[in-house]
């Protein structure tokens, strides 16, 4: 099945099979592996997408769901090398070990800001509830995010 | 656990989406937000030969408040119940029930349509389609018709609906502005199924007593429903802790739980009392 | 080492980092070849069974099947996985690669499906008609010690094998103690969870009969040998290759049944053979853990003084002995006393074989069920005696004269019968833990009923033990432009390894970190070199770092001497530069025609012992069970803290995974032996929103005296205290109740059972 849609400002057509995830399409069909799959029954996160405007588990949508969508994926969240405020927090706090459900933890976040750069910690973790880290125990991710919030209302301002 | 393999359709319409699902004879689905039926279907335990998607079909993702009633389409989305402040302003516990359903990227998916088709005991909101006596709509190969909540829910996972029906709409009944509320949920963690939970609401008569007590449960029994008993123990009554404690231990009495790898029957009994006990403090306060 | 060097010791931001952010890792489930082939695995669905037939004639005829191999096509014999450690009895309890005629645990596998995709193959997997009888299963150590069902029908038991702690006389101990303590005590079965599930790559080359897999964690050489071992092929033809990993916490990287069949299909069939475990799987394949029973007594005088401990130990090892099965069997007799003067001691801790999934290692292994058990004991001995606590603990805890002070010794010998700890002052991290949890102010509300909760705290101790032995190798290499390319044994789980060992080639070599570069964990960079367990990386990796660095500056000394015409010894060396007095110098780049290479190899069968203690202060709802954790702090004293920021993210992350350990973690089965979780909404991991509260302070006061680099293993300081720690503060909230939590997970179900036990007995 044709399915065309923008990924991080790039327009991709691609001829999925009806059973193919989001997940696994643009991993393997458009050959983006920065979004992880940790559990494929919409649970760890890890293959969170944003997909017009809002955060969505791309292990829980059809390829062909997204035709016509708008989407972000870890690779956009910056500039190709350039990190973004929110990437950068996560390096300083050290709110990554593995990796592993970094590009959900960070897609999740992204969405959240952009839409709530007020949000307080109490509505960080709720939200970050949905994704599982094993490695650092949540407390740098929510540190990080913090500090990003900052960047995020900066650019609320702007616009 | 890659999903198996099945036909795509995407209808236009509701007749063509009715048409495609009576055509299969029971063997497709439809799909809304897929957030609960995607994982069923990645554990092989539903292989559908067809997916109706009903993303294209127009008119089922509005929340309509009316004079009497408010009409949410089966497309509506979590998310926007969430945010709906008309919702909040005439069932408010809607709206506050919705921080227990899944997680945040869930909720931008998830529908209500989905969820109540796919009839999970411990999901919150068929238990409040059931507490609020709602209405579902759904339209089928022989027409319309409305199902009380009540009746929707055959057992865990199974409801009355026919293979070619389709969810359009739940109609909830306005609330009365003074109506007191509480909703009690006990999970293991954020998000996930309840062990158990309750809805419960009541006015109050010119008296001071209660009237038109609703109490419902989810979580601890394999329907969502209400507890005919508890609501008469309270209702006549005037509100205090220790008639809820009472009513607390009817509610308890009225439930015949299973027992799984997160919670004993007894356990889960037990806390159907004390989350009664709970929201109906909560309701008075 | 330079005196001016800044790296060590600093909050270095990672490297690994840059990649990780941007989406640009590369995980096994990255890779791909053309033409490869994409294997899954048809699994026992029964936990005890003989199979009757397999059928796989319908799946073979699905169009994009390749192959089905099962245990027929392994030849005569099926081939069993080795043993990492040497054990005399253990021998005939070897997992085979593949379940032929029996199976033993539910999820064995039994059959490869090799398809163009994966989701083909998973379509075969239903065609495939197997039959089974299905046999009694044992599932713990009632149903193990009746010895009516064998799982090893040859053998005469289900048990593997007994390990003896052993020090001083503990019967003379407890015929002369004031006061002995005793009960029952479990900890549950469980799994490390990586988020990233397990994976590789096996590559054949026929032309030069060559091996390659891809996907490589925690141990890639001795997994080599192994997998060359059982290949029949030279180590040298085998390559094992690290790429980035989801975490691994102990189960990930150990030598398993399907890296052998991915490797044997990829030579049969001469292609690229592609597995991706998916989550179900993830809970019946990889290696469990944990699960251990004890019936254990502590013997004090009238004045806390402990005088000996003794009992014994079960722990289910599940269906075989995988290659470190026996690690927390031996850890847990060995590890018990913790950080506490056990003068006399007598623990028999013995493993036995359950139709479950075969055990390894969990974060911790045996110390952190051993902690749980000591400090419930601790706990039980301080009311007993009618003695506070805090003095009781402290009273008994290790200080520095007293180093190195000998634990018990485990027999047999699994190379490390005897070991002692190195270094420190357990009361010194003890106190400071109390002191920073504003311990004395919060002991006001133990066992208070406040708004509707009783809240409780409590304080315990650990030692961690790390640097596990034999070696580790590493290389550094000149380049031309005057950067210096390291090579290293040590792999990465996630850990953040290159980070850590560039900072410390950095300041061994006295060159800025951007003038390093780091290649590590896959076995074609070294001709040996071992890995990342056990916590040894950094002391490991790290202190070959220093040798071959000192080698290196010795040759450039000597190269820029010869350039100069000066004596060698006159020559400083700072920020890659020579200098001599009389003001000339020569830059690291002028020397690389030399083409400067030294290598290193460090060995040491010399175990490190990070301790501390964690103290909690919980709120119990006791209508729900549902306990509320308001405060954890750990304080640990490593030795040497070589980045306080990844360090620190080490203690806090297994804290948390502490946290699930203790609550709501829990592999359990049916009496049939069918492994009841399947998923992560059933696996119950910390979420974000469960743990807020949580502080972790690491102090470097005492050096171990038995490595250069005087760092100590560190990482697990979060985990060790906690079952023990949460337990009694759950006790001492609920001390109105007189509820005894010897039996771990704390669900809110079980912690409701117990208060309602109490209130029946009241």
């Amino acid at each position: 099945m044709t399915v065309s849609f923008d990924v991080n400002g790039r327009k991709v057509t691609v001829d999925p099979a009806a059973r193919t995830t989001l997940a696994d399409c643009l991993r393997h069909d458009v050959g983006m592996t920065g979004t992880h799959v940790g559990c494929e029954h919409g649970v760890c996160g890890a293959c969170t997408v944003i997909v017009n405007g809002e955060a969505v588990r791309s292990c829980l949508m059809l390829a062909v769901q997204a035709d016509g969508a708008k989407i972000t994926t870890i690779e956009g969240i910056g500039a190709g090398e350039e990190l973004s405020p929110l990437q950068l927090a996560f390096k300083k706090h050290h709110g990554l070990q593995c990796g592993f459900c970094t590009p959900g933890m960070l897609t999740t976040l992204h969405a959240l800001l952009s839409q709530e750069p007020d949000a307080d910690e109490e509505r960080i973790r709720d939200v970050l509830s949905g994704n599982i880290c094993r490695c650092t125990g949540y407390i740098p991710i929510i540190e990080a995010a913090m500090e990003a919030r900052e960047a995020y209302r900066a650019k609320a301002g702007e616009s | 656990m890659k999903l198996p393999t099945f036909d795509y359709h995407a209808p236009t319409s509701l007749a063509e989406a009715v048409a495609l699902l009576a055509a299969s004879e029971g063997s497709a689905r439809p799909i809304a937000g897929g957030q609960s039926l995607m994982p069923v279907m990645a554990f092989r335990l539903a292989q559908p030969s067809a997916l109706v998607d009903l993303r294209h079909v127009p008119g089922l993702d509005s929340i309509e408040v009316l004079a009497k009633e408010v009409k949410i389409g089966a497309m509506v989305r979590w998310r926007m119940i969430e945010e709906s402040r008309e919702l909040a302003r005439v069932v408010p516990v809607l709206a506050a029930a919705m921080e227990h359903v899944a997680h945040y990227q869930i909720r931008n998916r998830g529908t209500v349509g989905g969820s109540l088709a796919h009839a999970d005991p411990a999901a919150e909101f068929p238990a409040l389609a059931v507490a609020c006596d709602a209405v579902i709509d759904v339209v089928g190969s022989k027409g319309a018709r409305a199902i009380k909540a009540a009746d929707l829910f055959t057992g865990a996972l199974e409801t009355c609906l026919a293979d070619d029906e389709i969810i359009t709409a739940v109609r909830v009944p306005v609330w009365p502005k003074r109506r007191r509320w509480g909703f009690q949920e006990f999970a293991r963690r954020r998000g996930d199924f309840a062990i158990a939970g309750i809805v419960a609401f009541y006015d109050l008569d010119q008296q001071g007593l209660i009237t038109q007590a609703h109490i419902g449960v989810f979580g601890a029994t394999d329907i969502p429903r209400r507890l005919p008993n508890a609501e008469a123990a309270l209702n006549g009554q005037e509100p205090s802790e220790a008639l809820f404690e009472t009513v607390g231990d009817v509610a308890s009495g009225e439930v015949n739980p299973q027992s799984d790898i997160h919670a004993s029957r007894d356990y889960r009994r037990s806390l159907v009392g004390t989350l009664t006990k709970r929201a109906l403090a909560q309701a008075a306060k | 080492m330079r005196t001016v060097n800044t790296y060590i010791g600093s909050p270095v931001e990672r490297i690994e980092d840059q990649r990780f952010l941007t989406g640009t890792g590369e995980y096994v489930g990255d890779m791909s070849r053309e033409g490869m082939w994409h294997a899954v695995f048809l699994r026992s669905p029964v936990g005890h069974g003989r199979i009757l037939k397999i059928d796989a004639s319908a799946a073979l005829a699905l169009e994009g099947v390749r192959a089905v191999l099962t245990g027929d096509d392994m030849g005569e014999d099926v081939p069993t996985i080795p043993f990492r450690r040497p054990n005399p009895t253990i021998g005939p309890f070897a997992q085979p690669i593949i379940g032929r005629g029996k199976v033993r645990y539910f999820g064995e596998p039994i059959a490869v499906v090799l398809a163009d995709s994966q989701e083909i193959a998973e379509d075969a997997l239903g065609l495939i008609d197997v039959e089974y009888e299905q046999l009694p299963a044992v599932l713990d150590r009632e149903t193990c010690f009746a010895d009516k069902v064998l799982l090893f029908e040859a053998q005469k038991s289900n048990v593997t094998s007994v390990f003896n702690a052993q020090k001083g006389s503990a019967d003379e101990a407890f015929a002369k103690a004031d006061v002995v303590v005793k009960d029952r005590f479990y900890t549950q079965r469980q799994t490390a969870t990586p988020m990233e599930t397990r994976g590789l790559l096996a590559e054949w080359d026929e032309k030069n009969r060559r091996l390659r897999v891809s996907g490589a964690a925690k141990l890639p050489f001795f997994n080599r040998k192994t997998m060359a071992d059982m290949m029949k092929l030279p180590e040298e033809a085998v390559d094992y290759i690290e790429v980035d990993v989801g975490g691994g916490f102990g189960a990930r990287g150990e030598f398993y049944p399907e890296d052998f069949l991915c490797a044997f299909a990829a030579r049969k069939f001469n292609k690229p053979i592609k597995w991706v475990e998916d989550r179900r799987e993830h809970f019946t394949a990889i290696g469990h853990s944990r699960e251990c029973e004890a019936q254990v007594e502590l013997a004090l005088s009238k004045d806390g003084t402990i005088l000996g401990m003794r009992g014994d130990l079960y722990v289910n090892i599940g269906a075989y002995v995988r290659p470190n099965g026996m690690t927390p069997v031996r850890n847990a007799a060995q590890f018990m006393t913790g950080p506490y003067r056990v003068p006399n001691i007598d623990l028999k801790a013995h493993a036995f074989v359950s139709n479950k999934t075969p055990a390894g290692t969990y974060r911790g292994p045996g110390r952190y069920e051993g902690c749980f058990f000591m400090e419930r004991l601790m706990e039980m001995a301080a009311d007993a005696l009618q003695m506070d606590r805090v003095a009781l603990r402290r009273k008994n805890l290790l200080t520095n004269t007293e180093m190195p002070y000998p634990l018990a010794t485990v027999l047999p010998s699994d190379g490390r019968a005897e070991t002692n700890c190195d270094s420190g002052d357990y009361r010194e991290t003890f106190d400071r833990c109390l002191k920073e949890f504003h311990w004395d102010e919060k002991a006001k509300l133990d066992g208070q009923q406040v708004d509707g909760r009783y809240h409780g705290i409590a304080i315990a101790s650990f030692i961690e033990g790390g640097a596990s032995g034999p070696s580790e190798a590493c290389k550094l290499e000149l380049e031309a432009d005057g950067s210096v390319t390291l090579y290293i044994g040590s792999s990465s789980i996630g850990q953040g390894v290159e980070t850590v060992m560039l900072q410390i080639t950095a300041d061994a070599l006295e060159l800025p970190m951007d003038r390093l570069r780091i290649y590590h964990g896959s076995t074609d960079l070294l001709k040996e070199g071992w890995g990342s367990y056990g916590s040894r990386a950094t002391v490991m990796g790290g202190s070959a770092i220093m040798m071959a660095a000192e080698k290196m500056l010795d040759r450039f000394r000597e190269e820029a001497a010869k350039r100069l015409n000066v004596d060698p010894s006159s020559l400083t060396i700072a920020e890659g530069v020579a200098r001599h007095a009389d003001g000339r110098s020569v830059p690291l780049a002028e020397v690389a025609s030399a083409k400067i290479v030294t290598e290193a190899k460090y060995t040491s069968w010399t175990p490190t012992y990070t301790y501390g203690a964690g103290a909690v202060h919980v709120a119990v709802d006791a209508d729900t069970g549902h306990v509320q954790v308001l405060e954890y702090l750990v304080v640990d004293d490593v030795g040497r803290i070589i980045n306080p920021l990844t360090l620190h993210g080490q203690v806090m992350g297994a804290a948390v995974q502490g946290f699930g350990s203790v609550f709501s973690e829990e592999l359990a089965y049916d009496d049939q032996g069918t492994l009841l979780v399947g998923s992560l909404a059933d696996y119950l991991l910390p979420l974000a929103t469960d743990y807020p509260h949580i502080h972790c302070i690491s102090t470097d006061n005492y050096p171990t005296p038995n490595h250069p680099i005087g760092a100590k293993g560190a990482g697990e300081g979060g985990i060790i205290p906690i079952g023990g720690v949460v337990a009694n503060a759950v006790s001492s909230a609920l001390k109105s109740f007189g509820v005894a939590p010897n039996i771990l997970p704390l669900s809110p179900n079980r912690i409701w059972d117990l208060v309602q036990a109490a209130k029946r007995k009241a």
